[in-house]
């Protein structure tokens, strides 16, 4: 494993540039009706162009009915002694009820893939409100040190991420990703333009209960990285989006609603924020002045997935392209239109997505069924 | 490939439902270079860069959604599309027609030297980013419903017209005019701008002046509004006596002190 490591080590930010963009696509059924995850991979196959082949995952939440309180944590491994170690980790704070290799097909340039494990997990002992946040972000930056060897995939109950290097119709074929139903999906196909193309840097990136794809280039990463730093999170996976990611969970571990989320990581301009009447304009003053350094810069279109909903946000002055439609309950996001009409033809209405407005997406059955 | 007639012509079909874009950009090539003079393309979803780079005066009918870059570097080629068109319509372009009955995404128009991009539908964010015109030609974008933020950026030529048909104006002052979004002509140093209703200050960037007319009073204005109705097949008459904005840059050189300490 020594030289894998050193390949690794080859690639830092900055050593590599390739440049182009990537490819994001989400599907969530309002009523929490679950669909397999055939329909975001066609969405991204539509979108081959836009990946180039050196990353690409998926999200999906309402995967493990049978083991919905159980938290799962997706690794990606380098072999059976790493394995040991994570489990080790693991074990501190939670009693492993079930684990096993995550179903694949070696075929192909998948043959020498990494090892690729699941575990469901549930925390030995929470004495305090908010402790389960800190165990899962603790345990998962425990494990993300032993990056590139190692890293989480995702943790969260009832989510899954499946993720590598390939086009997105490749990984959806390595994870037979139609063979799990989900009442929500995000995809991701990446054409990485400055940090390296490896197993842990696809996307999604997730951490607790959330995951996110994202299209464009973060450049606060440096003042994001060390705002975040400050609360526990080390940017261990080489690429912008972790930043994205982790800025997301620290904000929901402050009770923050999805509309002031999506206003901190992209306000209104100071210019926009003269013209705002009070109390809004307090709020958005206040917003900013606490947690500026998370504003989030750079071109950026994302799809949060939640438990129970989606999030589609594009930065400010919108640099990427994210495109919405609708059929019946069904919510499409895509980076293109045509990738929403190859699925669903007959949608009823499809509209580009304005910078800096989110668009969140609650399925209200499969929210309340988790609150109960 | 089958030969359908459309309005009593004859017009080749190529049926386009999942076939790749270098594939169909290819077929297109060869029958225009054949001299095929009408195509029409069927379930087109998403293939990028149709007509790209192609001369001559061959017609190109779409149906479904084109896919980025349509008619990119393009010179001389009509193009109808019956529905959406993807970012980058028209990139640029040096001659010809792109018309689209539906809406069109972001950067249409980018750096077009010519030719005109009729859009019934709404256009996108950047839409006519850095048009140009030249001596003897100048590009012209028109569009029925509105447009996103950084509407004509960096615009050094040519013509822009937003109709916001069946949008109604709020006539409040210092209201957002709901056609546009903010940041219109940010760094305009040439062409024309003319958007229907008046414009409030802070939605406009740039060293533009505005001012006020009518398709009634300003006949540049009336024939690019009567280019429009024919070209969609549309009434635009009720226009004739709505106020249009109309900006133009200030003087020859309007960013020349930019840099200027005083600045």
């Amino acid at each position: 494993m020594v030289e894998r490591r050193d390949d690794y080590h080859q690639c830092y930010e900055g050593k590599i540039r390739i440049p182009s963009g990537c490819a994001v696509a989400g599907f969530i059924n309002k009523t929490g009706e679950r669909v397999n995850g055939g329909t975001v991979a066609e969405m991204m196959a539509l979108m081959h162009e836009r990946s180039n082949g050196l990353g690409a995952g998926y999200a999906a939440y309402g995967i493990y009915p049978e083991y919905r309180r159980a938290y799962a944590f997706h690794l990606i491994l380098a072999d059976h002694r790493t394995r040991e170690e994570v489990e080790a980790i693991l074990a501190r704070n939670f009693r492993i009820t079930e684990e096993h290799e995550i179903p694949v097909r070696r075929t192909g340039r998948y043959k020498k893939a990494p090892l690729l494990w699941r575990y469901f997990c549930d925390p030995l002992r929470l004495d305090r409100d908010g402790a389960l946040d800190e165990l899962l972000l603790a345990t998962t930056m425990r494990i993300n040190r032993l990056a590139p060897r190692a890293s989480v995939m995702s943790c969260g109950q009832d989510l899954g991420v499946f993720k590598g290097v390939g086009y997105p119709e490749e990984i959806a074929e390595f994870y037979r990703i139609d063979q799990y139903r989900g009442y929500s999906w995000i995809g991701h196909g990446r054409f990485p333009t400055n940090t390296p193309g490896w197993w842990g840097g696809a996307h999604p990136f997730s951490l607790g209960e959330i995951a996110v794809v994202h299209n464009g280039e973060l450049s606060s990463y440096g003042t994001n990285k060390s705002v975040l730093e400050n609360f526990g999170y080390e940017m261990s996976l080489r690429t912008d989006t972790e930043v994205m990611a982790y800025a997301i969970h620290y904000l929901r571990r402050q009770n923050m609603s999805w509309p002031l989320v999506a206003k901190v990581l992209a306000p209104p301009h100071w210019a926009e924020l003269e013209r705002m009447a009070e109390p809004e304009r307090e709020l958005a003053a206040a917003l900013r002045r606490i947690y500026g350094g998370l504003l989030m810069n750079g071109p950026f279109s994302i799809i949060v997935a939640f438990h129970g909903g989606l999030m589609a946000l594009n930065d400010r002055l919108k640099l990427r392209s994210l495109v919405a439609g609708t059929s019946g309950t069904d919510l499409y996001l895509a980076s293109e239109e045509a990738a929403i009409r190859q699925v669903c033809p007959r949608a009823e209405e499809v509209w580009p997505l304005p910078g800096g407005e989110a668009l969140i997406c609650c399925a209200e059955e499969e929210s309340a069924c988790h609150v109960a | 490939m089958i030969r359908t007639t459309v309005g009593g012509r004859a017009m080749k079909v190529i049926e386009s439902k999942g076939v790749h874009y270098r594939e169909l950009n290819r077929e297109i090539r060869r029958l225009v270079a054949a001299g095929e003079d009408r195509l029409l393309l069927r379930g087109v979803n998403g293939q990028r860069y149709i007509g790209a780079g192609l001369r001559g005066t061959a017609r190109l009918e779409i149906e479904g959604t084109a896919g980025n870059n349509l008619g990119a570097m393009m010179n001389g080629l009509s193009i109808y599309v019956h529905g959406n068109v993807q970012d980058g319509a028209g990139n640029t372009m040096s001659g010809g027609e792109i018309v689209v009955r539906g809406s069109a995404g972001d950067i249409t128009g980018y750096a077009m030297r010519g030719g005109k991009i009729l859009i019934q539908g709404n256009a996108g964010w950047r839409v006519g980013i850095h048009m140009k015109s030249r001596e003897d030609q100048q590009a012209v974008l028109l569009i029925g419903g509105k447009a996103g933020d950084f509407l004509g950026e960096y615009m050094a030529g040519g013509t822009i017209v937003v109709l916001g048909l069946d949008i109604p104006l709020q006539q409040e002052r210092e209201g957002a005019n709901p056609l546009i979004g903010n940041y219109l002509a940010s760094g305009m140093h040439g062409g024309t701008i003319y958007i229907r209703g008046r414009i409030p200050a802070w939605q406009i960037r740039g060293q533009v002046q505005s001012e006020l007319t009518t398709p009634e009073e300003s006949p540049q204005l009336r024939s690019w509004i009567e280019h429009f109705a024919a070209g969609l097949n549309l009434d635009c008459s009720a226009l004739s006596r709505e106020i249009f904005t109309y900006l133009t840059p200030q003087g020859a050189r309007p960013y020349a002190h930019l840099y200027d300490h005083s600045a």
